[in-house]
Order: structure tokens, then sequence, then C-alpha cells
């Protein structure tokens, strides 16, 4: 306790909190890009993912609670250090300042608030499943089956989700500003831990711009392919499952379709 | 050549300051920034004006006196050059120079472009030394030291602690110079004994002084007059765990040999 309370206290321990939260992070935007890209499958493939998660309730909740626990820490360590850093320096030039920095490094400030915003948004989106908030409609309407189980049409619900063009630009300017926060924290962890020589510095920095760029594609390309027309025919049978009401019999539905699919 | 100056005028720490505008008499291009300032001065006090103070003390690179952020860089226009080996001839005739000081919340003003940097010396004195003496100069080889770590070490012992590091940084961080003073010793063997208590302390007492933390921005290792690596940063950050994770000196234990 001890050692975690000096840590805390020293504007150091802090970046390491910030590094080591970051790479936890990270690590969850990689497992999730790597999750959503099944929507490039067939919809079964996507869904019985989603199914699966869903029904491994203690998994999904220590995950969550996990990621939370991350995100508080992150936030809380960069606000503590941003204040400091701004009460350092009370007036500020009129020549110019910050000469010589990287120009990514000087807003990840802004670009972690707006990835803030975007996650609330994302979470209220296809989490909670929020209808006000879609353009489409009440995304918890959607259901299929799968190995004669019923359960939520995921592939559906992204697929309508991103054919709203207001929705998918606000996914893409998120994304945009992932990478750029990415790209400069991806290989400043390694400087805040320690991590870094005058060999390995450049292959930090290189591997980080191509690892931000690759994720920035990951996650752009899913609603770039979908208001390409990706999986249009799927959603067009799901929008009738929404205009209608609760679903009664399997044979009017997407879920009708899809068991027609599986068989 | 002849040139105008905006210069911040600040009568002492506690009045506020303002920019004034001069032009400058006629100057010879091969003067240096300071000697320019001196020339501008003379003219000030004869015509019974109070002249423009600024630091300077060796005027060849090498002491870590002189400061000013002029257009916005601390120590002028060039790469690895400190303010006093920064020459007129690198100004085009006639053209406006802003003047500024270090800002920084540990380095208070004392008068116009001269700001009170005694929370470095603080710094050192928390860690920045090697309590027991080493001896004179040593026969060669009599120490081994590998020779990437020597030159590492005389690398960071480059660092004269004029703090254009914390002037450059958005965030008037103080990391370059203290890990610089930091890694210069704990790269040899002398500084080894002390190694964990130092990193310890240095990094403590720049915390006290209110210096902002590292965002990796590059600022400083762009404006640093000695040219210091950022990697010193680094370094630091992996002794300052490791001495944390090991903690405090143990107890010697009672009995054993001797």
């Amino acid at each position: 306790m001890n050692l975690l309370r000096q840590l805390w206290r020293s504007s150091l321990g802090k970046k390491y909190a910030m590094a080591l939260t970051g790479v936890a992070l990270f690590g969850f935007v990689v497992g999730h890009l790597l999750g959503n890209l099944q929507v490039f499958g067939a919809p079964e493939l996507i869904n019985s993912y989603a199914h699966f998660l869903k029904s491994k309730p203690g998994l999904l909740w220590g995950a969550r609670l996990g990621l939370l626990s991350c995100v508080a820490l992150h936030i809380v360590a960069a606000v503590q250090l941003t204040l400091l850093n701004r009460s350092a320096r009370p007036i500020g030039y009129a020549g110019g300042s910050a000469y010589g920095s990287a120009w990514k490094s000087r807003y990840m400030a802004l670009s972690g608030s707006v990835i803030l915003a975007f996650v609330i948004y994302h979470l209220l989106h296809f989490t909670a499943m929020q209808p006000g908030i879609n353009g489409v409609g009440d995304f918890n309407k959607l259901k299929t089956t799968l190995a004669g189980e019923p359960v939520a049409d995921v592939y559906a619900m992204m697929i309508l989700g991103f054919q709203v063009p207001w929705v998918s630009l606000v996914y893409l300017i998120a994304q945009t500003l992932l990478f750029l926060h990415l790209s400069h924290g991806l290989s400043s962890l390694f400087q805040s831990l320690g991590f870094r020589n005058h060999v390995w510095w450049p292959r930090i920095t290189a591997a980080s711009q191509i690892v931000s760029v690759v994720v920035f594609i990951g996650y752009a390309s899913i609603p770039v392919a979908v208001l390409a027309g990706l999986g249009r025919d799927h959603a067009q049978k799901a929008k009738a499952a929404l205009s209608s009401q609760p679903l009664e019999s399997p044979e009017s539905s997407i879920a009708g379709v899809a068991k027609e699919a599986l068989k | 050549m002849k040139v105008t100056l905006k210069v911040w005028r600040q009568k002492d720490q506690k009045a506020p300051g303002g920019f004034q505008i001069y032009q400058s008499p006629e100057l010879n291009p091969n003067m240096s920034f300071l000697e320019m300032l001196d020339v501008v001065n003379e003219d000030l006090a004869g015509r019974g004006e109070d002249p423009i103070a600024f630091d300077h003390d060796c005027r060849e690179g090498i002491c870590g006196t002189c400061s000013l952020v002029i257009d916005g860089k601390p120590h002028g226009p060039h790469q690895g050059v400190a303010t006093c080996q920064t020459y007129m001839r690198s100004f085009r005739n006639g053209v406006e120079i802003v003047i500024e000081p270090f800002r920084a919340r540990p380095f208070p003003i004392i008068k116009d472009l001269v700001c009170d940097r005694k929370s470095f010396d603080r710094i050192q004195q928390a860690g920045g030394f090697i309590s027991v003496r080493t001896g004179s100069t040593p026969d060669a080889n009599s120490i081994l030291i590998p020779k990437e770590n020597s030159d590492l070490a005389m690398d960071a012992a480059q660092c004269i602690g004029c703090g254009a590091c914390v002037a450059a940084c958005k965030n008037a961080s103080a990391m370059l110079f203290v890990s610089a003073k930091v890694s210069h010793f704990g790269l040899l063997p002398q500084g080894q004994p002390e190694r964990h208590r130092r990193v310890t302390a240095m990094v403590q007492q720049m915390d006290e002084e209110g210096f902002g933390a590292c965002t990796v921005t590059g600022s400083c290792e762009a404006v640093c007059p000695k040219s210091i690596s950022l990697d010193f940063i680094a370094r630091m950050n992996r002794d300052f765990a490791v001495a944390l994770l090991k903690g405090g000196p143990k107890k010697p234990s009672s009995g054993g040999a001797g």
C-alpha cells in the first residue's frame, strides 16, 4: 500500500498508471476490433460470438469492471497530470510555444475527451440499445435463432445502425481521434515505462504508427462497408421486423428467414 | 544592420510585466545576441532609461546562465546552441524579434528577462552528487568502464542546467534536466551505491518544486543547447521504478564478518 501511495504521489508514478492502463485499454481495442470484424462473415458468425459473450455473464462483467477501472484510473491520472501541467506555467508565451513538439502530443487531452464522449455514445447505442439515439428504431426487437435458440440479431443491428449516415460519420470521427491518440500514446507508453534507447526508439515509433493505422482501417472499414452496401439484403428483412409489432410468428420476421438459412 | 526588439519588461517579481518595443542602434551582424543587448542597453542608459536586465556569464556556451526565449524558441533560432553563441547574422535586417524570459512557476521572474532558477539547485542538492570522496584522477584502467557507458554518461554530463527544457516544454516539465543529472552518475561505477536513493530524492524534489509531467512532446530535446536525448528520460523512468520496487536501504543485520 505504501508503495502504491508513493507511486501515485509522484508525477512519474502517475505516468506509469497512464501507461499500464493504456496497455490494457489498447488490448481491449484490439480484441473488440477482432470481434467486430466478424461482421464481414455470415450473420451467424457474429451472432454466435455475441451470444457466446452474453452467455458468460461472469466473464463479461469481470471484463467490463476491469475495463471500467482502467478507464477510471486513466482518466483520473490524466486529469490530475493535466492540471499539474497547466499550473506549472501560469503565464504563457507571446512568441509561440511548444517549439519542436510533435503536434499529436499536444492534443492528447482533447482526443481523449472526444473518445470518452464517443465511448458513452457507443455504449448507449449498441450496448444499452437506446432507441432515441440510433436513428433507426428499437434494436431490442431484432431477434434471430441460433440452433433453435432465440438470440439477439447483432448482425442486423450493426448493419441497420451504420446505414444511418450521421451515425457512421460520428464513428469515423471518433476513430480518427482514436488513431491520433494511439499514434502518440502507444510509443509514449514505452517512454513512460522506461523501455527505450536510441536503437529501439525509431522501431517503437514506427511500429506504433503502423499499429495505429491498422486499427483505424479495421474499425473504419465497418461503417464504410455498410454504407457501401454490406448486408443490405439482410437489413431489408430486419427492417420489416422493426416496423412490425413484437414478434409472434417466426415466419413473419428475420428469425424465420435465418431459420430458413440455417436449414 | 538594425532590428526591432519586442522585450518583456517587468520591474520585479510582484509587479505585472508587459512588452515594450525598442529600436536597436546600428549593429554589426557578427555581434552575439547578448552583445546586441549590451549595445541596446548602452543606448537606453544614454537616454536615461532603465537598461534591460538579462542573465549572462561565460558567453561561451558552457555555464548555462544565459536564457531568453527568442521568437518562441529558448536560446534562439539554432539547434544545439545557447543564446550567447547565437549571432545577429542569423536574423534578417530590420526584423522584429520577440524576447521573453523562461516561463514556469518554479522559475519566478526576478526582473525583465532574469528568472530565478534556484529550483534546479535544490533538485541537485537533493541527490545530484556522490557523498563519498572518490579520490583524485585515478590511473587509467584502474576502474574499468564500458565505452558505451562512459560515452552516455558524458552525453548526460553535458547538461549545463540552463532550464531551456523547462522553458520549451508545454508542461514546463524538468524531466530532461533531472534525467541528465540522474543518468550522469547512474551510468558510472562511482554513482552506483547511491543510485536508487538519488533518483527517488531528485524526482521527489522535482515534483515538490511544481514542474509539470512529461508528455513526450520532444520540445526539450529540440531546444537543448547540448542536444541531450529523450532517452535519458526513459532511463530515469526505469531507474525510478526499480528504486521504488527495491525500497530503501536495508538495515544492516547484526553480527557477520568483520
